[in-house]
């Protein structure tokens, strides 16, 4: 029977899987000579479009509160849980995903995100309210940070001609996913009522059709054999750009080299610059356009949130693909150039325009999208294939770091502006040049980007242990 | 050995067909949705 191998020096040793795995293993999922790496995108968005949910958890908030008699903060328990139960899971449990492949982390993010609601509904059903945290924050929160990172780096591997575009699409999904679960979460409530048993019910439905959702990325996921290549296909020469590495790095390596540290801090600063405006979207149209004589309506404020959230998708698609074609750190300079200047103008041009502050703003969002759609690439760049999706989940913290610092800063100096009796324009603009000098930051950040030192790189296998080995695949999915 | 790939093709051409409806149609439901949202914005 034929053996693989795999080496994760992240264990300091060699593993040993058996072609007999089951369905599951990594050696179970490789794809046949005729498979169409167009079928792995949807493997990839039917995890992502589900899991994107959690950014609609503030759907059931009302009812929740009303049903169980909880406060706002209580209410908002089980997404904060979850949020940082991605971070954590992506960051930890990369390594396990590399390992066991994709398809294995896919399972095991349907299995937990679809648990978490059930969880959830029996909480409800029962009025035990730490359930609901338990079931949605943990078990759930578990299943977001396994399946944000588990096509990643499959997705490269099959599309290596094209991995800003690959990655784009299913980072798009996460995006994606609140724009179908806020409507159908509140039809379901509206159908089955904000009773407890109501809002249970609606738990369990979400929780299997996600699972019904979820499995055709199970069944679908395939990662290509070694040394695949699309056809017609060779590598560029790596001498025009001389961040795109044909080596690799281990996810342990990887964070002590100065490059991680970097993108570290131009993806955090990215991201609380952008999720500074995101979260406080409709009062921030509303309060800098309420002194002119064309106010800006409760309605049309949520008609500008969506707006905001089709520039943040569309930008993770369209920003991510063009940076195939001008490079990684081009884009990011884009990004962060560019974004600072987008800030510069809504904090000059004030409440005079409208249609200014709604053109910069959409402009902020596609960077702050594009921003986490190429971060993937760029780490391939820099890292290597080899354990990429490992390193992705630990830089993923610097989204948790951004989650926290964004909404802290415009909220705390928004009111605190407005308890010194200012208003319109003048309750955001410390806000706005602070956005503009952490941009700055991440745009220095992001010069200082250079390719990885050698020694950080994994020695090439050379030789195989045994005479029977059918293949040494490099590294993980 | 020809008959097997005379129906490999469009088995996979379903396969793709179906396997992007499943995801392209709750995705475009969403952004339906999103996009009725925007009327009040530019005064509709």
């Amino acid at each position: 029977m034929p053996t693989y191998y795999s080496f994760m020096p992240e264990d300091g040793q060699i593993l040993k899987n058996s072609t007999s795995g089951g369905f599951l293993s990594r050696a179970r999922s490789v794809a046949p000579p005729t498979w169409s790496r167009w079928l792995v995108p949807p493997a990839a968005l039917s995890v992502h479009l589900s899991i994107g949910q959690a950014y609609a958890w503030s759907v059931f908030k009302p009812a929740l509160e009303e049903a169980l008699h909880l406060s706002g903060t209580q209410s908002a328990l089980p997404f904060q849980l979850g949020i940082v139960m991605l971070g954590l899971s992506a960051a930890f449990g990369g390594p396990l995903v590399e390992r066991n492949g994709p398809r294995w982390a896919m399972f095991v993010s349907t299995v937990c995100f679809s648990l978490g609601f059930l969880i959830a509904a029996l909480g409800v059903a029962t009025g035990q309210y730490w359930l609901v945290v338990f079931g949605y924050g943990i078990v759930g929160g578990i299943g977001l940070g396994i399946g944000y990172i588990s096509p990643v780096s499959t997705l490269m591997k099959w599309f290596p001609d094209r991995p800003g575009m690959a990655t784009g699409i299913a980072i798009m999904g996460f995006g994606g996913g609140a724009l179908i679960a806020s409507p159908w979460s509140a039809q379901m409530l509206s159908s089955f009522g904000t009773t407890t048993g109501g809002i249970a019910t609606a738990f369990v439905v979400h929780g299997v059709v996600y699972a019904i959702f979820m499995s055709l990325g199970v069944f679908l996921i395939r990662v290509p054999k070694d040394g695949w290549r699309p056809a017609g296909w060779t590598p560029p020469e790596t001498a025009g750009r001389a961040l795109i590495t044909t080596a690799n790095v281990s996810a342990r390596n990887a964070i002590r080299t100065p490059q991680f540290w970097c993108l570290w801090i131009v993806l955090c600063f990215n991201v609380t610059a952008g999720i500074g405006i995101l979260e406080k979207a409709a009062p921030m149209i509303t309060n800098f356009f309420a002194n002119t004589s064309t106010p800006v309506s409760v309605s049309a404020a949520a008609g500008f949130v969506a707006l905001l959230s089709l520039a943040n998708m569309a930008g993770r698609l369209a920003w991510s693909s063009a940076s195939d074609a001008i490079g990684r750190k081009n884009m990011y300079r884009v990004y962060l150039g560019v974004g600072a200047l987008l800030y510069l103008v809504i904090t000059l041009a004030g409440d005079s325009a409208s249609f200014v502050f709604i053109l910069c703003a959409m402009g902020i969002l596609s960077f702050y999208g594009g921003g986490f759609a190429t971060a993937p690439a760029y780490l391939k760049d820099l890292f290597g294939t080899y354990q990429v999706g490992a390193i992705h989940g630990r830089l993923l913290t610097a989204w948790s770091t951004a989650g926290v610092l964004g909404p802290l800063i415009v909220n705390a100096i928004a009111d605190s502006q407005e308890a010194a009796g200012k208003t319109g324009p003048a309750l955001y603009t410390t806000s706005l040049y602070i956005m503009i000098a952490l941009l700055a930051i991440g745009f220095v950040a992001n010069e200082l980007i250079r390719p990885v030192n050698p020694k950080y790189h994994e020695p090439p296998v050379t030789e195989a242990p045994e005479k029977n080995i059918a293949a040494v695949p490099q590294g993980g999915s | 050995m020809m008959a097997e790939q005379n129906t490999a093709a469009p088995r996979r051409t379903a396969l793709m067909v179906v396997t992007w409806a499943w995801v392209g149609l709750p995705f475009a439901y969403g952004v339906y949705q999103l996009l009725l949202k925007l009327g009040p914005l530019f005064g509709g």
